[in-house]
């Protein structure tokens, strides 16, 4: 049994100008010690897919169906004193901007004691030490040092690092980190990356990481949702997903890297825009941009139209699209070949 | 922090500086010590004479500078009215002031930060937007009047007859919201000595029911103020990243509450009420005026009718440095809170 | 060959103003509507209080003293000619409190436009030319608050009490009052303005001003001001309530209007000294209108701010 399960997730926004559907169906699950990519374009309910694992939606937003198992325990309906002891005890989280995510009137020491006797009787001295054991961990020089220092006085990356130190100090069963390097020095974002690999290899730490950046799915994660408009449109192994994309969308994310473009030639762009969450398009949401929803004469294609496309397994990966539905349908080899070079 | 206390020191300096030229142009303009010190009947050329002596015809920085000099000494010279030291009679008055500034100030922060910080946390609840409400006709009533009404209210006693009284729910209604008044409303009252000039009101519970009305009304004008800085401040800071942190990490929501919003909340807190101290001062006078509390504020004012110039003077000074004291003290106390902040004054 | 587009005709300044989200929002907001009508109201009662005022409390041939310290008409022992009942003098109680709150509003307005020229004037000053001027207006500004303008308005209410005695300061008492007023409140303004100088003096078509030639005077009023103009609108309608306040206040501490021409202040004050003796309507009456009228400027404030300001989800 997978050590989070994930099933028809639905999380909608009560707004002044009506309900927003930000997650609708979404449904993935994690095996212990597993990674797992969660991409998509700004909007299209990364970030909020994250945030709900632990329920940390805050009104006017609002998990209206489906449920999130966590070791057999159904985390929607938890009373929050049995979420209080999940989080940051057997679920720990990653913020965006390390800034922003310490208290800035907290001494570094206290943000990370409190977070441990929060979870267990444990005295401050004690507490301490595993605190200077984990900023060990994440390689941060002089962790004594650290400890009564504030947050403004130290730099972005070596935040980052305290942030993953925080996360790991109870051993946590999953780290979900939510777009941990965007705020960071590109030259800072390499680091952080292999660290946080390297720590959850070596302790066996599930990992969902939330992100926009393909090049760091391929390098960290095993298994990859790409989400569109609130939905999966398609999950599977990231290198299957990155070398073969099925789902026009994800073909088109791949085409768009600096990489794929040929020297000299504008870049690959999805044409339009991914559309706000208020105004999703019926059936498909991407059919109003897939090359392949539109017939002949321009009209777009019924099925992409009207009906919401459901999984179809390609390979490995299971697809929500019409199209390859179609392809495997009739149990069809000519899926358009995209030229995918290896990343130098 | 060197250098940040000397900043302040040297900011103090020119501030008081401007309060004494100020001061001492109005002395120069407007007293005439000659008329005061030895009546009509004197004649004119006896006068001049004094003048002459009493270094009057000097020029005007001269006499600044010995104005500045005994300033230092904190001689300000003699109160027309009172003819005493005029420093002596502020401090006669001082206590009495004090005492109600204190017992004020203690009102404003148990009430505000508890009701400021249960509207940031339950903006909806009735009960916060009962105290909002509440709040903006407090701003609205000026302190004199809130201080005529609780009098009406407390001292003298309302008698309602709204409800038909020949009914028993009606009697009962009015009955309840009628009150018989009795709470002290002039004056201290039986206050007991403490040492040199410093009588007090707190030394029993019965002394202390003269506080009570004139500490309300002081406060009524402040509270809605910081009621609504503090629910602002907080509920901005609720939004912050840290405190959903915090909440990730599994922190109870009391200690998020009280220790990561509450700190961040209480410094812009702690600026504004810094600044408040100059109004409260202004408030003061009303509320003296019209509880006949015998403080500086209410001998302020009888100064002023009576044109006792080198005691309004230094009822200036003395409060001028007052306003000084209170802000350095409040930037320090601000720059000690914020570990942000290192004491040059700049922030990190 | 070029095609001409008709260009849709630009909508007068009327149209654009009915148009606007200003008024979108007042038209659904009751409690806007309701405090706009009660200060329309209260205001053209006070003009008009010549000829709405039963008796004119002034004219001493009209005041009976045998009807002094009657009751309103809800209590016993009133006389129905004096509605709100009479003070201590046999004044009508309402024709007083008419033409009291004309010489708050009239002082109130009066305070605030004095101190929004000054205020804006050094504000304007203080942004655009920056550096002394700044520095020394900013200062002056500085010590002026932390005195609270309430403070600085007593203190000069006395030095000029003290100089020309009470007699003259009674006199020419609305004229006075003005001054203190309007020179206490000048920062309130001039730190708005100045904010929004700074905030605008960075954008482009200030450089492009500056390029065409035009002076300095020229670009600070007629370019840099009507930009900041929203701040000022904001912050008047909480200075009109407070100049009202200010000046009741100064009454009642004797600085104001005299008994002899009274503010809404000076009749709390007067009223005041027979709380005790019970005709607690002398001073609480005139008390009421004086909230009423505070609160409903605060509120509109209030409404001005919140529709000014750039909309956020208010989940």
């Amino acid at each position: 049994m997978a050590l989070l399960e994930v099933s028809n997730l639905d999380v909608r926004f009560a707004l002044r100008q009506g309900e927003v559907k930000a997650l609708r169906d979404v449904s993935f699950t994690l095996d212990r010690g597993e990674r797992l990519g969660i991409v998509g374009e700004s909007g299209a309910g990364k970030s909020v897919a994250a945030f709900t694992i632990l329920n940390l939606i805050a009104r006017p937003g609002y998990i209206a169906g489906g449920s999130i198992r966590f070791d057999d325990r159904e985390l929607t309906t938890m009373k929050p004193r049995q979420l209080q002891q999940i989080r940051g005890n057997k679920i720990s989280m990653i913020f965006q901007d390390p800034m922003m995510t310490l208290n800035p009137v907290l001494t570094i020491g206290e943000q990370m004691v409190e977070c441990l006797k929060a979870h267990r009787r444990i005295r401050t001295r004690a507490a301490r030490e595993i605190a200077l054991n984990k900023l060990r961990q994440v390689h941060i020089p002089s962790p004594e040092k650290r400890l009564d220092q504030y947050p403004h006085e130290l730099s972005g990356g070596m935040r980052q690092r305290i942030i993953i130190a925080i996360a790991l100090l109870l051993d946590p069963d999953i780290i979900v980190a939510d777009e941990p390097t965007t705020a960071l020095d590109v030259t800072i974002q390499a680091e952080i990356m292999s660290l946080l690999l390297e720590l959850c290899e070596k302790h066996n730490v599930a990992l969902v990481l939330i992100t926009h950046d393909l090049g760091v799915v391929s390098q960290v994660t095993q298994r990859t949702l790409v989400m569109y408009a609130g939905r999966v449109i398609e999950q599977g192994p990231t290198r299957e997903i990155i070398n073969d994309a099925q789902h026009p969308y994800t073909q088109g994310l791949i085409n768009a890297l600096p990489q794929m473009a040929t020297p000299g030639s504008r870049l690959n762009q999805i044409p339009g825009a991914m559309p706000t969450l208020a105004k999703i398009p019926p059936g498909c949401a991407f059919h109003p941009r897939c090359s392949f929803a539109f017939n002949d004469d321009g009209s777009p294609r019924r099925d992409c139209r009207e009906v919401i496309p459901g999984f179809v397994r390609s390979g490995n990966c299971d697809v929500a699209c019409h199209m390859v539905r179609d392809l495997v349908e009739n149990d069809s080899d000519a899926r358009d070949p995209v030229e995918i070079q290896e990343a130098p | 922090m060197i250098a940040f206390l000397i900043k302040r020191l040297f900011h103090a300096l020119l501030v008081m500086f401007v309060i004494s030229v100020v001061s001492f142009a109005i002395q120069d303009n407007l007293g005439d010590p000659i008329q005061q010190m030895v009546g009509q009947s004197v004649p004119e050329s006896e006068r001049a004479e004094l003048r002459e002596e009493l270094g009057l015809n000097d020029p005007f920085l001269v006499q600044y500078l010995r104005f500045a000099e005994n300033a230092l000494h904190f001689d300000f010279g003699y109160s027309y009215f009172y003819n005493e030291p005029t420093t002596d009679v502020i401090m006669r008055h001082l206590p009495a002031t004090l005492e109600l500034v204190f017992a004020t100030t203690l009102l404003i922060i148990l009430l505000s930060v508890p009701i400021g910080v249960y509207s940031a946390i339950r903006p909806r609840a009735w009960l916060s937007r009962l105290f909002m409400g509440v709040s903006i006709v407090g701003i609205s009533i000026p302190v004199f009047l809130t201080a005529i009404v609780l009098i009406q209210i407390f001292a003298i006693g309302i008698h309602v007859s709204l409800f038909p009284a020949d009914t028993a729910w009606g009697a009962w209604l009015n009955d309840l919201l009628s009150t018989s008044g009795g709470m002290p409303a002039y004056g201290r009252g039986d206050v007991t000595h403490v040492f040199g000039t410093w009588d007090t009101n707190f030394a029993s519970l019965s002394r202390l029911t003269y506080l009570v009305l004139p500490a309300i009304s002081l406060a009524s004008i402040m509270l809605p103020l910081f009621i609504r800085l503090i629910r602002a401040e907080m509920m901005e800071v609720l939004q912050s990243e840290y405190i959903k942190f915090a909440k990730a990490k599994g922190i109870s929501m009391r200690r998020i509450y009280f220790l990561h919003a509450l700190k961040n909340t209480m410094l812009p807190v702690i600026t504004v009420g810094g600044v408040q101290i100059g109004t409260l001062v202004a408030y003061t006078i009303l509320t003296e005026t019209v509880f006949q509390w015998p403080g500086v504020g209410l001998m302020f004012l009888d100064a002023i009718q009576r044109s006792d110039i080198p005691l309004i003077v230094t009822y200036l000074m003395v409060v001028g440095l007052i306003f000084v004291i209170t802000n350095t003290l409040v930037d320090l106390i601000y720059g000690l809170v914020n570990p942000t902040v290192k004491l040059t004054g700049k922030p990190a | 060959m070029t095609t001409t587009t008709q260009a849709s005709p630009v909508p007068s300044r009327w149209a654009r103003f009915r148009d606007s989200y200003l008024v979108y929002s007042f038209k659904r907001d009751l409690v806007a509507q309701v405090c706009l009508a009660t200060f329309v109201a209260m205001v053209l009662a006070a003009v008009l209080a010549p000829w709405l005022a039963p008796m004119n409390p002034y004219d001493l041939a009209q005041i009976d003293i045998m009807a002094s310290e009657l009751p309103p008409f809800w209590i016993d022992g009133s006389d129905p000619t004096y509605v709100l009942g009479t003070d201590a003098q046999g004044r009508d109680l309402l024709s007083t409190i008419l033409y009291g709150a004309r010489v708050s509003l009239i002082i109130g307005f009066g305070a605030v436009i004095l101190q929004a020229m000054l205020g804006v004037t050094f504000g304007l000053l203080a942004g655009y030319l920056g550096g002394r001027v700044d520095a020394f207006l900013m200062r002056l500004a500085d010590i002026q608050l932390s005195f609270s303008t309430l403070m600085v308005a007593i203190i000069v209410g006395a030095v000029i009490k003290a100089s020309f005695g009470g007699a003259i300061y009674s006199e020419y008492a609305v004229i006075i009052l003005v001054l203190i007023i309007g020179l206490a409140e000048w920062p309130q303004y001039a730190r708005t303005v100045r904010a929004s100088v700074l905030a605008e003096r960075s954008k482009e078509y200030v450089d492009a001003a500056r390029v065409m030639g035009f002076r300095a005077k020229r670009i600070m009023f007629r370019h840099i001001l009507p930009n900041t103009l929203s701040p000022i609108f904001v912050i008047s309608t909480v200075q009109i309530a407070n100049a009202i306040i200010s000046e009741a206040a100064l009454s009642f501490l004797g600085l104001g209007m005299p008994e002899t021409q009274p503010s809404l202040g000076s009749l709390i004050k007067s009223g005041f000294d027979y709380l005790q003796s019970g005709s607690w309507w002398i001073t609480l009456i005139p008390g009421a209108v004086l909230v009423v009228l505070v609160l409903v400027i605060n509120l509109l404030g209030d409404w001005l701010r919140d529709v000014m300001n750039p909309r956020l989800y208010k989940g």
